[in-house]
């Protein structure tokens, strides 16, 4: 042990990377099958594998910080956001003179400085500004987000590499690995997603509570609570004042007008608690933040991407939550996937001849034994090829019924199709919506829709 | 869990093969829930719907309620629908774009339904919010009033308050904001 007052040398390389070595290096009962160790294993994953981390913010910070003491060596941060001061007192990577700039290139450069041979590129952009194409490089994704939104579109990126073989088993070259962390004040999770074996994020989405609402009139008529006035304020009279103006919950001066005009109302009813930050709160809907929920959550995701990518022990199944706020209680929780789910589920493999219309394969489905589905309306990937209702978007799309559908699916070997309409279920005829991948018969898998190739 | 080897060889694959690929666009899981509202929307006599943006835009649109009974029989109410990827967990936005003079829509369109906010839940769907915006036309409810001085003519004198309604669809704007400024002192005198 060293004595208090002697400064302990900074550790050298092998010596930080002791203890991850002697995890990676030595066999066990409770590996992974594909698990293989070996004392150059550390240094195969750093440079075999890239990962994406979304989020800089509390949860990013901690998450960069972790894979890059867990050897990951090719990391990618990607966030929209700039520094705000109010950031700094858990955004550890974050100093005051940083305020203003992108999260993510401060975080990278951070984190560069201060692990050596780790390389991260920062991406200060909107998740849905890259191509689905830049996600593919990447060998798992971590999520520290703070938006249902915004996790529900990574995940569909996600589960969009997924292909199924002809006995809807996942083909395993496809797999993209998900790593989800949540914090909210006291509480966090972290949770595993590989689509196609465990849920994936949309699987469950009701594990996630909607946001509450207030009733309009109640905030018009009979404000009782601050956040009554400071909603009134945002969601009624900023338009009265400011019509066709656009409310920024990040521009300062708004928020200032939101307080003050929410004080005003405050006063009139004689209703106390109206603050400037708790505004920023409740228009924010933020959740007051805690540093050591992020880190114990981070440490969480970060020790399931580790496991995920070399095998060294079996992964949480599947959903591991914290609560630190009477006691500290961790559990774990298995959650099952919905079969049917239109994100990550196989859905019916239907052959098609090239010349096959729009119109033949509506009447297919209705012959189809696993769907029975009649009066089907078609959409693939955000275009309506035919709608049986309401009328203006049935004679819209009515053209589109004699033309094949290899045309309407631009050529493609495979594709992915959803189909609404009346199907059978247990004898009855009730309305459903499916996943179906439609594959045509003596195409080529080679073109632009495939992501992988099978060897 | 992965397998490294297989991670290798898909590296030098698109290493091969880059930027071989069209960008493919994401649907969410709320634009397919949607899909499926739509395709069996099943709109009462007096309600019809418009796509402004086109037929692959079914996350905007608007809805003309044309009230076949009540105080508002013979006018024309559009309504505004925002419904973001987040659907049916997020419940769409309404905004009523005519001006009208009722007790539960205010002058800038907002709309006081409880399933549009406190009361919304994921099974319900956009048939569900047409009904509702077809029940505000024939009931108006002055209990939960957006519009103060309309829900207090409501309750206090429907003679007066059909009148001020027909005004007001005959007026626009203008006439809807005089009914509802000159009528409220008024009411308090009653
Ligand atoms: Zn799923």
């Amino acid at each position: 042990m060293a004595s208090p007052d002697e400064e302990s040398p900074a550790p050298t390389e092998p010596e930080r990377w002791r203890d991850l070595d002697m995890l990676l290096s030595r066999p066990g009962n409770l590996v992974d099958a594909n698990f293989d160790p070996s004392p150059g294993l550390r240094d195969t994953l750093g440079s075999l594998v890239e990962v994406l981390v979304v989020g800089a913010g509390g949860l990013g910070c901690e998450l960069l910080k972790d894979l890059a003491l867990s050897g990951f060596k090719n990391l990618h941060v990607i966030d929209m956001d700039t520094i705000d001061v109010s950031n700094l007192n858990r955004q550890f990577l974050f100093r005051v003179q940083d305020v203003g700039k992108s999260k993510a290139e401060v975080a990278a450069e951070r984190v560069m400085e201060r692990v050596s041979g780790v390389n991260i590129v920062p991406h200060f952009c909107r998740i849905e500004d890259k191509e689905i194409d830049f996600y593919s490089q990447f060998s798992i994704i971590v999520l520290g987000l703070d938006s249902i939104e915004a996790r529900s579109y990574i995940n569909s990126v996600a589960c969009g590499f997924l292909e199924y073989d002809s006995d809807d088993k996942p083909i395993p070259e496809t797999l993209k690995p998900m790593v989800d962390g949540g914090t909210e004040g006291f509480k966090g999770h972290a949770r595993v997603i590989v689509p196609g074996s465990t849920p994936c994020f949309e699987c469950n989405i009701w594990l996630f509570p909607p946001q509450v609402k207030f009733p309009l009139c109640t905030l018009a008529e009979t404000p009782r609570t601050a956040a009554h006035c400071i909603e009134y304020a945002h969601l009624i009279k900023w338009n009265e004042v400011h019509p066709g103006k656009h409310f920024d919950a990040d521009d300062a001066e708004h928020m200032q007008w939101i307080y003050s005009e929410a004080l005003k109302r405050a006063e009139l009813f004689g209703i106390s608690g109206v603050t400037y930050s708790f505004t920023q709160g409740v228009v924010k809907n933020i959740i007051p933040a805690i540093a050591s929920t992020n880190a114990i959550v981070s440490a969480a995701c970060a020790l399931e991407a580790l496991k995920l990518i070399s095998g060294c022990s079996k992964t949480v199944s599947n959903y591991l939550t914290y609560n630190g706020l009477d006691g500290t209680h961790i559990n774990v929780s298995e959650f099952v996937r919905d079969k049917d789910c239109l994100v990550c589920g196989p859905g019916t493999l239907i052959e098609l001849d090239t010349s096959s219309t729009l119109s033949e394969f509506i009447k297919m489905l209705e012959e189809h034994p696993k769907l029975l589905m009649s009066r089907a309306s078609v959409t693939h990937e955000g275009e309506n090829l035919y709608m049986q209702s309401p009328e203006v978007l049935e004679q819209m799309t009515r053209p589109n019924l004699g033309v094949p559908m290899f045309e309407l699916l631009k050529g493609a070997a495979r594709a992915t199709v959803h189909v609404t309409g009346m199907a059978e279920n247990n004898g009855k005829k009730v309305s459903s919506l499916r996943k179906l991948r439609v594959a045509f018969k003596g195409v080529e898998k080679n073109s632009k829709m495939d992501t992988t190739e099978s060897f | 869990m992965l397998n490294l080897i297989k991670i290798k060889d898909k590296k030098k694959e698109q290493a091969a093969s880059a930027g071989g690929r069209a960008p493919v666009k994401k649907q969410s899981a709320g634009e397919l829930r949607l899909h499926k509202d739509i395709s069996e929307l099943n709109l009462p006599k007096s309600t019809s719907i418009s796509f402004p943006n086109g037929k692959d835009d079914l996350m905007n649109f608007e809805i003309i309620v044309r009230p076949d009974e009540g105080y508002y029989l013979g006018g024309t109410f559009v309504f505004t629908f925002q419904v973001s990827p987040s659907y049916p967990h997020e419940p769409p936005k309404v905004k009523c774009k005519t001006k009208v003079y009722h007790p539960n829509i205010d002058l800038e369109g907002n709309v006081c339904l409880n399933i549009l906010r406190e009361d919304w839940k994921p099974v319900l769907n956009i048939n569900t919010v047409i009904y509702g915006l077809n029940l505000l036309f024939t009931q108006p409810n002055d209990e939960d009033p957006l519009n103060h001085e309309a829900a207090a003519v409501l309750r206090d004198n429907p003679k007066l308050f059909e009148a001020n309604v027909k005004r007001a669809m005959a007026g626009g704007l203008g006439s809807v904001r005089a009914v509802g400024l000159s009528q409220a002192p008024q009411m308090q005198s009653l």
